[in-house]
């Protein structure tokens, strides 16, 4: 491949300087060697502001040898590296905006105004390279095998006798196994090496079994032994035999916090529609307005206490709860207790109410997103095995159960879930005995909303907090609970999960669009043969 | 036999409108203070209530420019707003009030294809205006339409030679929201992409639905498709709501933008306030315009407009630039036909030039388009974006995609004699393909 170089320009930097450690390690001067080389010619690159120039300049840095250059090259990476006067002349901005002088770290007196070098894509992967190159002999066992795996990634032969050299100084078993895997992954690719070197290096690969050494093992060339070829073609077989599996468990995976979302948007529905029997298409305002308060909440952390920001969305939830509970009661009170057992009514007047929802939002805080931020615990993700698991999902998975069992509980244990559930079996005889059926029916509707409202604390994280939020949820929110059995909590929960799953499933083969078309087909066909869902409710309380 | 039809009802149309311009001009003497009327069709609520309102904002603020510096003609501007609710044939509807009831001159509006498409037939039955100032798909040019957001050619193409060149990328991931604007352009695209030797296997090709926030295996799917042993980027039609979940995604799944770079055509500075642009440094969007761009016809206009909304944090974006781009065109023609009469101030558009925000100028072309710049910017940690590359000249629209089959033989000259939004140069008839 000829344009190789062309390809991974930052490559080269890399590599250059890692032959440069590579001769610095072999006279053992390095790195106590200060002051090698004069990089004020680098220095000057960087005031043109060209990324050709930016990126020249930064090999140029980390061949200098210089101790500088990896505070120049981090500051570059933090916008912080920044550039001006006459003629121009290039400083890093420490704390407070002080102007230091890149070699010394003093501050000067007579800074100038100043502009930051831009960095584009190209000058960031440069960087990257650099940092590699600069920290593959760094005194900490961490960086040294982010260095190791950089250079693994870039595969470049050039950097060889340096990790060759950096791999018999090497104690660390963990970034010993680093380095070895980076020098298999550059020598697959190396020409003139014998078979059973490269062998050796594509087994190596193999045992990897991720993407990304697929994506080594692809690059054995042409000019490869045919054992070497087969070796590969073996390797690559097996992962892709091996990664199909994990593939699928990523799947179920993906269903099921995709099924954790519906739950969550539905189990509020459960309670308005499914208990009560109120067609309620305000219910997706409910979950709106649960997200608009924990952007609420996040507004004053942020203004007043930045300290909280990682409790932000555990102070949101109650208030959440509250708040669209109190709004819920409040539309019961005023227009749905007028029109119990008019079902056509209903739908129309709280149509009427999301609609006013809606526009309320839009003109106190603007029709745009609004931005909420995910606290440092909910960010991230982590691998087991094969299958990566992003926090955020994992935590709205939780969540979802969480709020499923509690709501459950309450409905089982509490004495206004007794009176919830005689009031929706019999009220003629609920209110005999003394229960006050109007007050149970407010605070059923305020329960379903508050529960909504606290789905929308979760859903902020996932989703766009704008008005036209709660529509699309409405849809799929009544999807579920039909599909799960009206009237049946764990209906909801298994039917949530199984839409999740079953269109994670399809997704893959029929794309979005169609995959959610055959969702639906599937639903309805399923409702033809079960009117009353997966879980239907047997008995006389389904006359009623 | 269509086409004769809607000619007839135009011809009608047409001596309708000239003969109530008559009536107009001879009772309207007496009345000094008479105003000309502006129409502003975008909506302020339902689900494009997020991009359109602005637009509103933009063109409420150039009327009161405008009649600060003495009004056109003479006469002060008034604006008419109406709230079409993001509801097609709404769109119809209220374009038809605004022309017929309100006797709007001109009429600013509209965003999507769709909400276009159905107000089109209005404008054609009664002879008027419209400025539509949104990125589109092309495949059509129409009489009484202006364009004066990017066709196919002035941002998509342009886009993915900066990642040919620039990032050499040899495989591309086409992915968009499930309607016309993504499907045309995705099209165009692929043709464009294998005309230049990409394989097809190198493209992969993946449509949602409008609001789609399950990103999860769709991510996952790009990832894979990325790790081929090739420089992989996202061409993302993705539309409006759409995107936060997915950069969102994208940072969860630790895909940044030196592996594999994503570049919009419908990411601006307005979508990206309300996301954490944090996990999406470097990603890309191309436009004709970005609020960073760095001249002093920019500066003042950004901050006369953050005075006007009394917001200092207000953002400008792309469409809102087409906006008042088109709304100076419209006073220049206008001026210069000396009248607000549609026929006339359609052919005295044609030429018209008018300062764009970049620092150059953009002009009306014969086809109803403009000529604009392209701009590649890659988002800065701030919601702005860092101007990568601009084209040194402007380009010319082209309307009809040379590299699709049903429209690469066709041309659309509004000038006389040729008179025509699709013409065959072919058959050398009008009324080609596509129409």
């Amino acid at each position: 491949m000829t344009s190789r170089a062309r390809l991974f320009p930052s490559l080269r930097v890399l590599c250059a300087a890692l032959a440069l450690l590579f001769a610095a390690a072999l006279v053992g001067t390095f790195p106590g060697r200060a002051e090698a080389q004069d990089i004020s010619g680098a220095l000057g690159q960087f005031t043109s502001n060209k990324y050709d120039d930016t990126e020249a300049a930064l090999g140029a840095l980390a061949l200098s040898g210089s101790p500088a250059a990896a505070g120049i090259v981090s500051a570059l990476a933090d916008g912080r590296l920044v550039f001006g006067g006459l003629p121009p002349r290039v400083f890093i901005e420490g704390e407070g905006g002080a102007l230091l002088d890149p070699l010394t770290m003093q501050p000067v007196a007579d800074a100038p105004p100043v502009k930051p070098v831009r960095v584009n894509n190209r000058v960031r992967r440069a960087i990257e390279a650099a940092n590699g190159a600069l920290s593959l002999v760094s005194p900490d066992a961490g960086k040294r095998r982010e260095a190791a795996l950089a250079v693994g990634r870039s595969r470049d032969e050039a950097a060889l006798p340096a990790l060759d050299a950096a791999l018999a100084k090497e104690s660390d078993p963990q970034v010993k196994s680093a380095m070895n895997l980076a020098r298999a992954s550059i020598l697959i690719g190396k020409e003139g090496i014998s078979p059973a070197e490269r062998i050796a290096a594509v087994e190596l690969v193999g045992a990897e079994g991720n993407q990304d050494a697929l994506a080594i093992l692809r690059g054995v060339p042409d000019s490869a032994a045919p054992e070497v070829k087969q070796a590969a073609a073996q390797a690559i077989e097996g992962i892709e035999r091996n990664l199909a599996m994990w593939g699928m468990a990523q799947n179920v995976w993906y269903g099921l916090s995709l099924g954790s979302v519906l739950l969550l948007a539905a189990i509020g529905l459960a309670i308005t529609f499914g208990v009560m029997g109120v067609i309620n298409m305000a219910h997706g305002e409910m979950v709106m307005l649960g997200a608009y308060t924990t952007f609420v909440v996040q507004e004053v952390i942020r203004t007043s206490y930045p300290g909280l920001f990682d409790a932000s969305l555990l102070i949101a939830i109650p208030l959440a709860f509250l708040f669209t509970g109190l709004i819920g009661v409040i539309i019961e009170r005023t227009v749905i207790r007028f029109l119990y057992g008019r079902a056509l009514e209903t739908l129309l007047a709280t149509w009427g109410i999301s609609l006013i929802l809606q526009q309320a939002i839009r003109t106190i805080f603007g029709p745009t997103n609004r931005e909420v931020g995910a606290p440092s615990w909910m960010s991230g993700s982590f691998e087991i095995g094969h299958l990566s698991i992003t926090s955020g999902r994992l935590w709205i998975i939780v969540f979802a159960l969480l709020v499923f069992f509690a709501l459950l509980a309450t409905l089982r244990l509490t004495r206004i879930g007794l009176e919830m559930r005689a009031v929706t079996q019999n009220r003629r005889m609920a209110a005999s005995m003394g229960i006050r059926t109007n007050w149970v029916d407010a605070m059923t509707f305020g329960l379903g909303s508050g529960i909504a409202g606290m789905a929308g604390v979760a859903l902020s994280q996932i989703d766009n907090v704008s008005p036209n939020l709660g529509q699309s949820y409405i849809i799929d929110s009544f999807l579920v609970v039909v599909f799960g059995g009206v009237g049946n909590l764990w209906g909801t929960l298994v039917g949530a999960m199984t839409l999740g799953v079953a269109n994670k499933l399809l997704e893959p083969y029929a794309g979005a669009v169609l995959g959610k078309i055959a969702l639906l087909v599937i639903v309805i066909l399923f409702i033809q043969k079960r009117p009353r869902g997966l879980f239907a409710l047997k008995g006389r309380s389904i006359e009623a | 036999m269509l086409n004769m039809f809607t000619h007839a009802r135009r011809m009608a149309g047409r001596a309708l409108v000239g003969a109530a311009a008559l009536a107009l001009a001879g009772g309207g003497v007496a009345g000094a203070q008479e105003t000309i009327k502006v129409g502003v069709l975008h909506s302020l609520s339902g689900t494009m209530a997020i991009s359109e309102t602005t637009l509103k904002d933009t063109v409420l603020f150039m009327v009161q420019e405008q009649n600060a510096a003495g009004g056109v003609l003479g006469k002060k501007l008034e604006a008419v707003v109406v709230d079409p609710a993001s509801n097609w044939p709404l769109f119809a509807e209220k374009a038809r009030e605004l022309i017929e009831k309100e006797k709007v001159a001109v009429v600013f509006g509209c965003w999507t294809s769709v909400s276009r498409k159905s107000v089109l037939p209005v404008f054609k039955e009664l002879n008027s205006i419209l400025f539509y100032p949104v990125q589109y798909e092309g495949e059509e040019s129409e009489r009484n339409v202006f364009y004066t957001g990017a066709a196919p050619n002035q941002q998509a193409i342009p886009a993915v030679d900066y990642l040919m060149e620039n990032e050499d990328v040899e495989r591309w991931v086409l992915a968009g929201t499930d309607y016309v604007y993504p499907r045309t352009t995705n099209k165009i695209l692929e043709a464009y992409l294998k005309s230049k030797g990409v394989k097809e296997e190198d493209i992969m090709i993946n449509y949602t639905p409008f609001g789609h926030s399950d990103w999860q295996t769709i991510v996952a799917d790009i990832k894979k498709f990325g790790s081929a042993g090739k420089k992989t980027a996202v061409v993302s039609t993705i539309n409006g709501d759409a995107n936060v979940p997915f950069y969102k995604e994208l940072g969860n799944q630790g895909i940044k933008a030196t592996d594999i770079p994503v570049v919009a055509f419908s990411v601006g500075e307005e979508e990206l306030a309300g996301i954490d642009t944090k996990p999406l440094l470097g990603h890309l969007a191309a436009w004709n315009y970005f609020q960073s761009v760095d001249v002093p016809e920019n500066a003042a206009f950004i901050k006369k407009w953050q005075a006007y909304t009394k917001n200092d944090k207000r953002v400008t974006n792309d469409p809102m630039e087409a906006t008042v781009i088109g709304f100076n065109m419209w006073v220049k023609a206008v001026e210069k036909a000396g009248t607000t009469d549609a026929d006339a101030v359609i052919d005295a558009l044609i030429g018209v030039t008018v300062p764009n925000l970049s620092g150059g100028f953009s002009a009306m072309m014969p086809n109803h388009h403009i000529t604009k710049p392209v701009l590649i910017g890659e988002i800065k940690e701030d919601g702005q974006f860092d101007i990568v590359e601009q084209t040194p000249g402007l380009i010319v629209a082209e309307e009809w995609s040379p590299y699709l089959e049903g429209s690469k033989d066709l041309i659309a000259d509004w000038r006389k004699p040729l008179n025509c939004g699709n013409f065959n140069v072919k058959t050398g008839k009008c009324g080609g393909a596509g129409q």
